[in-house]
């Protein structure tokens, strides 16, 4: 009798505990789902209300005319600002590329000195870095130096914020080559260097790409940075050694401005980068599908 | 008796001299001397001497951690490319220390090929790449010469027929038994004098096994050949020498057939009859 009791009580908490954990299991689910529609919601708003309010400044012109001094002038435009950004952050990367894939290699390849441990939490640090602080940096050294804003300093501070990006993602994805392939080049008599030129980076060459289009993506937005640094103009791109407009620069002014005309070419303009950004993105994430690394064991 | 035991009574029983251990007459091609290896602090190979005789097949063998694929390693100077990874001795070959002051490992490796455990083709690129891969990357660049060194080496390796209409496609493409062989076509193509295989059909059927134990002993005629392996059938096949190390000692060195019709240690023995390992 007594064992009975014992038996059919424990299975009674054995089967409780059991609709306990589903309806946990089940509120849970719900949570998630939840959260990632909350996460989603604000995204779908932000686009679909840049869509909306840039559609009415949207046309061929708005792309290739110039921004005129009265806010009531006919044919505005922000191919200037389309211009710099573009010329800014090449410039950017071209020394950023080379700095943070070389340093990337050295953080991969040469992990085990001391000295990697160093540069690789440093990288992080700077990675983590708030950028106006690197535009006040910028400022004090180049901008004060050579007595004036210019598109060279807002090249120079983004290539600052986007190297630790390149050398992080650039170390990431040669370590996940396998070492089998570095053995295998080096037993045939190749060279530490030429092992990692052609073999290592070849081999995580997607990965590299990545990164360098994701870090180009991130610096494509920057602002606060450039307000210390390129200043923007309201002129034509002619040189970087001039205060250049960029597209973040011409939302911030013309976002803030009194004018419903220029805010409504905020609203295009932010419409142009959004789209710039979206379509790295989208090339990343082509590169990348399925073939991060292809054929590795 | 206990296997330190039967350690005790082995001692100094092959090893009446100092020199390298050689159980043939001819001229060596590659000797050890008192050769050992670290990993750190830790002595993995713990002072081995012996000589490898020239185009012939010497087999390792010996139970896992006995230090066979290390020993492996620093016979062309890969071993030290590991990670606080050292050694100590001289590793001649032809009577020259590569281990000696101002020998460029990367000189070393070209004379000294190895093929690894797990096919590893590169994975960028294409049959034909891969085999020419050792010549492009140390820059020869002639177009003929390649052409040749490609079908001569996959020629060697028993795979030019499978792949001569195919030499743009991608090495991974291969089953894992042509994998193997195209590694072995990659290591042949830069002519090397030694090639040293580390368990080289672990990962392989007994078909493709087979084959690439027939390759062997039709290079053997041009090349010296040594395999670790830990399938002892492999090394009677297909070795003319073999050794047995145990816990980074080599414990014996003999003609295959003597070793293992009649080893003279107790050790070896209990390995090849299967009573440790």
């Amino acid at each position: 009798m007594q064992t009975a009791t014992v038996e059919s009580e424990k299975s009674r908490k054995r089967s409780g505990n059991l609709r306990r954990r589903q309806l946990v299991d089940r509120i849970a689910t719900v949570a998630i789902f939840g959260a990632v529609i909350l996460a989603i919601v604000p995204l779908v708003l932000i686009l679909a209300d840049i869509v909306i309010k840039a559609a009415p400044v949207m046309s061929f012109g708005f792309l290739t005319n110039l921004p005129k001094a009265s806010p009531f002038s006919p044919d505005q435009g922000i191919s200037n600002a389309i211009i710099g950004s573009f010329v800014m952050v090449g410039f950017a990367s071209l020394i950023a590329i080379p700095i943070g894939v070389g340093a990337g290699i050295f953080l991969s390849e040469w992990a085990e000195m001391r000295f990697a441990w160093v540069a690789s939490f440093t990288n992080d640090v700077l990675a983590e870095f708030p950028s106006i602080v690197i535009g006040i940096f910028v400022f004090v050294i180049i901008v004060l130096a050579t007595h004036s804003f210019s598109g060279y300093a807002g090249g120079f501070a983004l290539a600052v914020i986007m190297i630790p990006i390149v050398a992080r993602t650039t170390e990431e994805s040669l370590k996940l080559v396998p070492n089998s392939y570095r053995e295998a080049s080096m037993a045939l008599g190749v060279s530490r260097w030429r092992t990692i030129t052609r073999i290592v980076l070849s081999t995580g060459r997607g990965g590299l790409v990545t990164g360098v289009l994701l870090a180009v993506a991130r610096v494509m937005g920057e602002t606060a940075p450039l307000l210390l640094t390129a200043l923007g103009s309201t002129l034509a791109f002619r040189t970087l050694s001039q205060p250049t407009e960029s597209l973040s620069l011409l939302i911030y002014f013309y976002g803030t401005s009194a004018y419903k005309t220029w805010q409504a070419q905020a609203w295009g303009a932010a419409l142009v980068l959004v789209v710039i950004v979206l379509a790295l993105n989208i090339s990343v994430r082509a590169l990348t599908r399925g073939k991060f690394i292809t054929g590795g064991d | 008796m206990k296997l330190a035991e039967m350690e005790q009574t082995d001692k100094g029983a092959n090893f009446e001299n100092r020199g390298a251990v050689r159980p043939f007459q001819t001229q060596p091609k590659l000797e050890t001397r008192n050769l050992k290896a670290f990993f750190g602090k830790t002595e993995a190979i713990k002072g081995i001497s012996l000589a490898i005789p020239d185009r012939k097949i010497t087999a390792i063998i010996g139970p896992s951690g006995c230090g066979k694929s290390t020993f492996l390693r620093c016979l062309n100077r890969m071993h030290e490319l590991v990670q606080r990874a050292h050694t100590e001795g001289e590793v001649n070959l032809d009577g020259a220390n590569i281990y000696g002051p101002g020998v460029d490992a990367v000189a070393v490796r070209r004379k000294i090929g190895m093929v690894f455990q797990k096919p590893n083709p590169f994975p960028t690129m294409s049959i034909y790449d891969n085999v020419a891969a050792g010549l492009k990357l140390n820059g020869v660049r002639n177009r003929k010469r390649l052409d040749e060194a490609v079908e001569r080496s996959l020629k060697l390796a028993f795979l030019w027929e499978e792949t001569k209409d195919r030499l743009k496609e991608p090495g991974s493409g291969l089953s894992g038994g042509q994998q193997q062989r195209l590694c072995i076509a990659r290591a042949l193509a830069v002519e090397p004098e030694v090639i040293l295989m580390d368990e080289p059909c672990s990962a392989l059927d007994p078909n493709a096994t087979s084959r690439i134990e027939q390759m062997m002993v039709e290079l053997e005629n041009e090349y010296t050949i040594v395999i670790v392996t830990h399938n002892m059938q492999q090394a009677a096949r297909v070795a003319d020498y073999t050794a047995f190390f145990y816990l980074g000692q080599m414990i014996e060195y003999e003609e295959t057939d003597k070793l293992f019709e009649n080893p003279k240690m107790e050790l070896t023995e209990r390995y090849i009859t299967g009573k440790f390992g």
